[in-house]
C-alpha cells in the first residue's frame, strides 16, 4: 500500500466525527469517485479482506438457505440422492401444491391460533413489565441498591431455556417445591408444567422470570437521560411527584417504548421457539404447538421438509410485512421507529 | 441551574462515602411507610430470582437422608456434602459434556470475536470502498430469516451433522453485535488513528493496537453475549449432532432433567442409596448455571453501552 493512495482516504475522511452519514460521507464520495475504482480496491484491499470471513459466514448460513426456500415449490426428497444439494436439483417441481394444502390443514390454522394468542399475552402481560420495573429502580436514589438491583435481576437473561425450565419444573412442577409443601401440609398437590389449559399463561411467566429484568436497561437508559431541569422547573411550578411522572417521565419514555413495540410486533410470529420446544412433550402439542415448532415437528422429526420450508416461508413473508405495518404506524404516530423515513 | 441551587442550600452535595442527602432538595420527601413498601417490593422481586437458585444449590449439596427428610427439595441446609459433584465430575456423561461445553464456548467465542471485530472494523473507515453495499448486505439479513428447514438443508449439505462445526459455524454471527462493535470503533478518536496511519501503520496494526484497547468495555460486554449464547444453545445439537457421546451440557441437563432420564453410569450408586437423584439434578443444574452467574456480573456495568450504541448509531 503506497503512502500517496492512503494519503487520499486520510485527506477525505474529515477530522469531525464520522459517524454522521450525510455531511461526512457526501464529502467522501466526491473525493472518491476521482479515483478509480481499481485504485480504491487497491488501496482498501486490507479492509475489504478483513469483512471477507463475515461476509462468507453470511453467504453461507444467511443467504444460500434463502435460496434453499425453492425446495417449498418442489416434492423434495432427502433419499434421493448423498448429499442435501444434490437431492435439491434432482427432486421435482410441483408449483404451488404445498401452500394449497396449507390453506386446508388444521393443524397450521390451530398453530397460527397459539402463535397469536401467546403473542397478545406477552404484549399485554410481558411488555409493560420492563417499564414498570425500571420506574420502581429508578425511584430509589442510592447508587449501591440500584446496582445490586440490577445485577440480581439482569441474571436469569443469562440463563439457557432449558435451565430456566429445570428451575420452573422444581418449584410449580408436580414434584415441584410448592406441591410438596402442599401435600405436606395436606393439601393437593399440583401439577403447573403439564396443564395445557394454563400453558399460554406459565410460559409468558416464565419469559418474565428471564427477561422482564434485562428488558430494564434500556428504559433506564431512557431515564438517566431526562435532563433534571426539567423536573425541578415542574417541581417548581407545583406538581407532585405523579404529576412529574405524567408530564416529564412518561413523555421521555415514549420513543423508547414506541421502538420497542415495533419490534414487538414485528417478532410476533416468532414466539418463544426453544421455550415451548422443551415443554412440548410435557402439555402436548394441541396447547403448545406454535409456527416454529410446527415447521420443526413436520420438517425435521417427520421429514416433511417441502410441507415445513412452505409454512416457514409464509411465516417469514408476514413477518417482514408486520415490520413494515408496525413502523409506519410508528410514523404515523410521529415516532421514529426501527427505520428512519 | 440545579447544581447552583445546591451550592446554595448545601444540603443536596452527594459526597461519596457518606451517608448525605440524596435526593435534591425540590423533592418532596417520602413518608416512612411508602419507603418500608417499597423496600419490601424490592427484596421481594429479587428474591422471586434468587430463592429458586437457592433451593437449587442447597439441593444438589444435600445428602440423601437430608433430602428424604425434606420430602424432595431442600430449603434450609442441613450439612453439606460434594457427592453429587464428586460423581458427576470423576469423569462419565456430564463431565464430558461439560468439557465439550466449555470447548465449543471457548472456541466458538473466540472465532466469532475475530470474525466480528475484523468486519466490525473493515466497514467503520469512512469512505472505504464498498463499504455501503457490505453494510447493506449484513443489515439485510436482519429483516429476513432464511427459516430452519432451509439452514438444516444447507448445513446437512455441506456435512457439518454430526461435527461440532454445527455448533458454531451456523451461529457464530450476530449482526446486531458487530453494528454495536462498528459503532463503537467509529466514535474513537480519529486523530489516534491518523496518526498512526501516518507513522506508517497498517490496518491490522491500528485495529490491534489502537482501536482495540480502546475499545476495551466494549468487547467485552460483545464477547459475553457471544460467550452465552454458545453456552446457552441446546437446539442446534438437539438436530445436527444424533452421537449422544458429542451432547453438550445443556442437552445433557434437558436429557437427565427435563426428561427425568437415569444417568449413564450412576445407577448403582443411586439405587445403592449412596447419592439420591435428586441431588444429580441439582447439581448439573448449578454446573450449568455458574459460569454465566460468575461472569456476568463483573461486565454489568458496561451492558448499557453494548445495548444500546448500535440502536442509536446503526
Amino acid at each position: 500500500m503506497s503512502l500517496s493512495t492512503d494519503d487520499r482516504r486520510t485527506q477525505g475522511s474529515p477530522a469531525s466525527p464520522p459517524a454522521d452519514k450525510d455531511g461526512a460521507a457526501r464529502g467522501q464520495v466526491r473525493v472518491s469517485t476521482k479515483v478509480p475504482l481499481r485504485h480504491r480496491l487497491r488501496r482498501d484491499r486490507t479492509l475489504l479482506l478483513m469483512t471477507l470471513p463475515a461476509m462468507l459466514l453470511l453467504l453461507v448460513f444467511a443467504y444460500i438457505p434463502l435460496a434453499g426456500n425453492v425446495v417449498a415449490f418442489q416434492d423434495y426428497d432427502p433419499y434421493i440422492a448423498d448429499n442435501a444439494f444434490q437431492a435439491i436439483m434432482q427432486s421435482p417441481w410441483v408449483g404451488l401444491e404445498w401452500f394449497q394444502q396449507m390453506v386446508n390443514d388444521r393443524l397450521f390454522w390451530s398453530a397460527l391460533g397459539n402463535t397469536l394468542t401467546i403473542f397478545l399475552l406477552q404484549l399485554t402481560l410481558f411488555f409493560p413489565v420492563p417499564v414498570l420495573l425500571a420506574l420502581f429502580i429508578n425511584s430509589f436514589v442510592r447508587p449501591r441498591v440500584r446496582a445490586v438491583a440490577q445485577a440480581i435481576l439482569y441474571l436469569p437473561h443469562f440463563f439457557s431455556w432449558v435451565l430456566v425450565i429445570t428451575v420452573f419444573q422444581q418449584m410449580f412442577g408436580g414434584a415441584g417445591l410448592i406441591a410438596q409443601t402442599l401435600r405436606e401440609n395436606g393439601y393437593e398437590g399440583f401439577d403447573l408444567m403439564t396443564d395445557p389449559g394454563l400453558f399460554k399463561f406459565l410460559i409468558t411467566f416464565e419469559m418474565i422470570w428471564k427477561d422482564a429484568g434485562w428488558g430494564v436497561i434500556v428504559f433506564l437508559a431512557a431515564l438517566a437521560s431526562v435532563s433534571t431541569e426539567l423536573y425541578e422547573a415542574s417541581a417548581m411550578d407545583g406538581a407532585n411527584r405523579w404529576r412529574r411522572m405524567w408530564h416529564v417521565t412518561l413523555p421521555a419514555l415514549r420513543p423508547v417504548v414506541a421502538l420497542l413495540l415495533v419490534l414487538q410486533v414485528g417478532n410476533a410470529l416468532t414466539v418463544g421457539f426453544e421455550q415451548i420446544l422443551l415443554q412440548r412433550t410435557a402439555v402436548g402439542p394441541g396447547a403448545s404447538e406454535v409456527l416454529d415448532t410446527y415447521v420443526w415437528n413436520v420438517g425435521i422429526t417427520n421429514g416433511g421438509f417441502s410441507y415445513a420450508a412452505a409454512v416457514g416461508i409464509v411465516k417469514g413473508i408476514f413477518g417482514l410485512l408486520l415490520v413494515l405495518g408496525a413502523n409506519k404506524v410508528a410514523h404515523l404516530m410521529g415516532e421514529q421507529g426501527v427505520y428512519k423515513k | 441551574m440545579s447544581g447552583l441551587l445546591y451550592r446554595m442550600t448545601g444540603v443536596a452535595g452527594v459526597k461519596p462515602g457518606t451517608r448525605g442527602r440524596l435526593r435534591p432538595v425540590w423533592e418532596e420527601e417520602p413518608s416512612k411507610a411508602g419507603l418500608a413498601t417499597k423496600g419490601v417490593v424490592l427484596v421481594l422481586t429479587c428474591l422471586a430470582v434468587l430463592f429458586p437458585l437457592w433451593v437449587v444449590i442447597v439441593t444438589s449439596l444435600s445428602s440423601v437422608s437430608a433430602i428424604t427428610d425434606a420430602g424432595g427439595l431442600v430449603v434450609i441446609p442441613r450439612g453439606i456434602t460434594f457427592v453429587a459433584y464428586q460423581e458427576l465430575l470423576g469423569g462419565g456423561q456430564v463431565t464430558r459434556a461439560a468439557v465439550i461445553s466449555i470447548c465449543v464456548t471457548v472456541v466458538g467465542t473466540l472465532f466469532s470475536m475475530a470474525v466480528s471485530i475484523m468486519c466490525a472494523y473493515g466497514l467503520s473507515r469512512p469512505g472505504s470502498v464498498l463499504h455501503r453495499p457490505l453494510l447493506l448486505f449484513m443489515l439485510a439479513t436482519m429483516f429476513f430469516g432464511a427459516g430452519l428447514i432451509p439452514t438444516y438443508l444447507v448445513v446437512q449439505g455441506l456435512g457439518l451433522t454430526d461435527s461440532y462445526l454445527a455448533l458454531i459455524l451456523p451461529s457464530a454471527l450476530n449482526v446486531f453485535n458487530i453494528l454495536v462493535l462498528r459503532a463503537f470503533f467509529m466514535s474513537t478518536a480519529q486523530e489516534l488513528v491518523e496518526s498512526a496511519r501516518i507513522d506508517g501503520a497498517g490496518d491490522f496494526r491500528i485495529l490491534w493496537q489502537i482501536i482495540m484497547p480502546l475499545s476495551r468495555a466494549v468487547i467485552a460486554v460483545i464477547t459475553l453475549f457471544y460467550a452465552v449464547g454458545y453456552w446457552s444453545a441446546w437446539f442446534n445439537a438437539s438436530i445436527y449432532i444424533s452421537d449422544p457421546e458429542m451432547m453438550p451440557l445443556q442437552n445433557v441437563m434437558n436429557q437427565l432433567v427435563l426428561k427425568q432420564e437415569r444417568p449413564t453410569g450412576l445407577t448403582q450408586v443411586i439405587n445403592t442409596g449412596h447419592l439420591s437423584l435428586l441431588a444429580i439434578q441439582m447439581a448439573v443444574m448449578v454446573l450449568a448455571l455458574i459460569p454465566v452467574a460468575f461472569l456476568s456480573p463483573f461486565v454489568q456495568k458496561h451492558f448499557k453501552e453494548g445495548m444500546l450504541t448500535g440502536a442509536v448509531k446503526g
